[in-house]
C-alpha cells in the first residue's frame, strides 16, 4: 500500500524515488480508495479547485539523513493551508495571491558583524552548496502540523562563507518588503517587512535549513519563494519566508510576532507542549492530512528534536525564555 | 389562543418556508463539502469556523428583526424572529459540538483546560449557555407560562450572549481584526437603534422621509 511505502526511516529514501508526482499528488484518493473509510473524508486532491503550483525541478538533490519517519503531508495541503501574512490572514489568500510575486532574479544581502560582507543570488546558492533533501516536522503555533520534505541548503554552511566575527551573537534575518506584489504588505496588521532572528548556535545548528524546494521542486511562491528558513524545532513563524537579508548581530534582534504580542511569542518559540500559549494548548497538535475524525497527536518537545537541540539551551528556563 | 390571535398575511407561509429553507443553506452546503471531501487542508477547523460564523450571522439576524419592524412598519417580520433565533442556536450548537467531538476528541481534561484557561473560549461558551434557556423557552407554551414581561425581561439576555459571541471571535484573531470587527459595527448599530431616545425617531424615520417635499 501507499501509505506503508511512504514512511521511510531515517536510512533517507527521497520522496522522488518512491513515487511520481502524480501519485503524490493523488495520494489522498489513494488512501480513500483503498478503503481508509475515515481517510477518504479528507480533500481528494482531484477536486481541489485550485492548482497549487508548476514548479521547476530541483537538480542533483542530495540524499540527507535528517528524515523523519512520520507520513508525509500531501503536497496540496503544505501549497493550499499557509500563514503567509504579506498575502492575507486567510490560510487560503497565500496560495490565491502569491501568483502576482515574481520572486526571480534574487539575491540575498549578508550584512552586520562578518568579515566578508555582500550578497548572494539564488543561483549561487543552489549551485555553491549541496540542496539536500529533508524531511522535517513543522508544527504552527495555532497547534496544527504537517510533515514537509523539505529541499535546501545548510544554513551554517551559508553563513560560514561570510565569516561572522567574535560579535557575532546573534542572525537577524528579513523578508521582501513589496506591497505591489504583495497584497497583504498594503495594510498595517503586522509591522512590515517581517523580521526574525536566531541565535548565533541555532542559526549554525546542522538542522536550520535555507530551504529553496519542497517535494523535489523549486518553492511555490505562498510557501515563500525562493529561499526560507526553516527551524523545524521552533514553531512556524520562526521561519521567515523569502529573505532578502541576513544581518550578524552583537544584541538579540527584533522579531515581528514578539513585537507584536510579547506576552505571547518569545524570541526562542521553541516548540514546547508545557508553555501554553493564552489561545492555544500546546499539548497536542493537529496533523493535518488526518481527515475529519482524526484525533490530535501529542505535541514533542523541541517537535521531537530535542536529542538534537536541547542543549543548546542548558541551563535555560523555557517557560521565562519561550 | 396566541395563534388564532395572530392573522397572517397571505403569502407569509411561503416567505417563512423560504426563510427557513434560506437559513438552511449553509448547513447544506458544508455537509455537500463534507461528504466529497471538499473541506481542505484542516477540514474541521473549516467546520468549526462556518458553523462559527453562521450562528454569529444569525444571531445579528434576529437582533436585526426588531428595529427592521420599527424603520418599516412590517409587524409581520417578528414572526421570523423566533425561527432565526433558533437557527442561530442550531449553528452555535454544531459550533460547540464539532468543537467538542472533533477538535477535542470529548477529551474532558483538555476541554476543562480550555474553559478555565483561555479567554476567548470562556466567553464564547458562556454566550452557549446564555442561549440555552432562551432556545428553550421559545414555544409559544413557554412564553405563556412565563408571562409576556417576564418572557421579555429574560430573553434581553441575547444582547449579551450576541456580545459574548463577537468577543469571542475578536479574541481568537491573531493579527487581523477586520472581519470581528464588521460584526461588533452590526451589532453596535443595532444595540444602539434600541435605545428609548432613538427609538421614536425610527419609527417616525419612513413618515418623515414620504412627507419631505419633493425638490423643486
Amino acid at each position: 500500500m501507499l501509505i506503508k511505502n511512504s514512511r521511510f526511516g531515517p536510512g533517507g529514501v527521497r520522496p522522488s524515488e518512491i513515487a511520481p508526482k502524480d501519485v503524490w499528488l493523488n495520494r489522498r484518493e489513494l488512501l480513500g480508495n483503498a478503503g481508509f473509510g475515515l481517510a477518504a473524508l479528507a480533500a481528494p486532491a482531484a477536486l481541489w479547485p485550485r492548482v497549487a503550483h508548476a514548479g521547476r525541478k530541483l537538480e542533483d538533490l542530495v540524499k540527507s539523513d535528517w528524515v523523519v519517519d512520520d507520513v508525509l503531508t500531501p503536497l496540496e495541503d503544505i501549497t493550499t493551508y499557509n500563514n503567509f501574512y504579506e498575502f492575507g490572514t486567510g490560510k487560503d489568500d497565500p496560495s490565491r495571491y502569491a501568483g502576482a510575486f515574481k520572486p526571480l532574479p534574487w539575491s540575498i544581502q549578508v550584512h552586520g558583524e562578518c568579515e566578508d560582507r555582500g550578497t548572494i543570488d539564488y543561483e549561487d546558492l543552489i549551485g555553491s552548496f549541496p540542496v539536500e533533501e529533508r524531511i522535517y516536522r513543522f508544527r504552527c503555533v495555532e497547534a496544527w502540523s504537517m510533515v514537509v520534505p523539505w529541499a535546501g541548503v545548510s544554513l551554517a554552511s551559508v553563513l560560514q562563507r561570510f565569516r561572522p566575527t567574535s560579535k557575532a551573537k546573534y542572525v537577524a534575518f528579513e523578508t521582501v518588503y513589496r506591497p505591489e506584489e504583495m497584497r497583504g504588505q498594503k495594510r498595517g496588521f503586522l509591522d512590515w517587512p517581517y523580521v526574525e532572528g536566531l541565535r548565533i548556535d541555532e542559526a549554525m545548528h546542522p538542522l536550520s535549513l535555507l530551504a529553496v524546494g519542497v517535494y523535489g521542486e523549486e518553492l511555490p511562491n505562498q510557501n515563500g519563494a525562493p529561499v526560507r528558513l526553516v527551524v523545524p524545532w521552533k514553531y512556524g513563524y520562526k521561519s521567515i519566508k523569502s529573505i532578502v537579508s541576513i544581518t550578524f548581530t552583537e544584541d538579540e534582534p527584533p522579531t515581528t510576532w514578539n513585537r507584536q504580542a510579547p506576552h505571547e511569542y518569545g524570541f526562542y518559540s521553541n516548540v514546547n507542549p508545557e508553555r501554553p500559549h493564552p489561545r492555544w494548548s500546546q499539548a497536542r497538535e493537529r496533523r493535518l492530512g488526518g481527515g475529519l475524525f482524526a484525533r490530535k497527536i501529542p505535541t514533542l518537545k523541541f517537535n521531537g528534536y530535542e536529542k538534537e537541540v536541547a542543549s543548546l539551551y542548558a541551563g535555560m528556563d523555557l517557560i521565562e525564555h519561550h | 389562543m396566541a395563534r388564532a390571535a395572530t392573522v397572517l398575511r397571505p403569502g407569509f407561509g411561503w416567505l417563512k418556508a423560504a426563510v427557513f429553507l434560506a437559513a438552511l443553506v449553509p448547513f447544506g452546503m458544508i455537509a455537500a463539502g463534507a461528504w466529497s471531501g471538499d473541506l481542505g487542508a484542516n477540514p474541521v477547523e473549516t467546520l468549526i469556523h462556518h458553523f462559527g460564523d453562521w450562528a454569529l450571522r444569525l444571531l445579528l439576524a434576529t437582533l436585526a428583526v426588531t428595529p427592521l419592524r420599527r424603520l418599516t412598519g412590517w409587524n409581520q417580520a417578528v414572526r421570523l424572529r423566533r425561527m432565526l433565533g433558533l437557527f442561530a442556536f442550531f449553528y452555535a450548537s454544531l459550533h460547540l459540538a464539532t468543537y467538542f467531538v472533533l477538535d477535542r476528541s470529548l477529551l474532558l481534561e483538555e476541554i476543562l483546560d480550555d474553559l478555565t484557561e483561555r479567554p476567548y473560549i470562556m466567553v464564547g461558551f458562556a454566550a452557549f449557555v446564555l442561549l440555552v434557556p432562551l432556545a428553550a423557552t421559545s414555544t409559544n407554551a413557554m412564553i405563556r407560562r412565563l408571562g409576556g414581561r417576564r418572557w421579555r425581561a429574560l430573553h434581553r439576555v441575547v444582547y449579551v450572549a450576541a456580545a459574548g459571541g463577537v468577543i469571542h471571535f475578536w479574541w481568537l484573531v491573531k493579527a487581523d481584526v477586520r472581519e470581528p470587527l464588521i460584526y461588533a459595527a452590526v451589532l453596535v448599530l443595532l444595540l444602539a437603534l434600541r435605545l428609548p431616545s432613538v427609538v421614536p425617531f425610527l419609527r417616525a424615520l419612513p413618515g418623515r422621509i414620504r412627507r419631505r417635499p419633493a425638490p423643486g
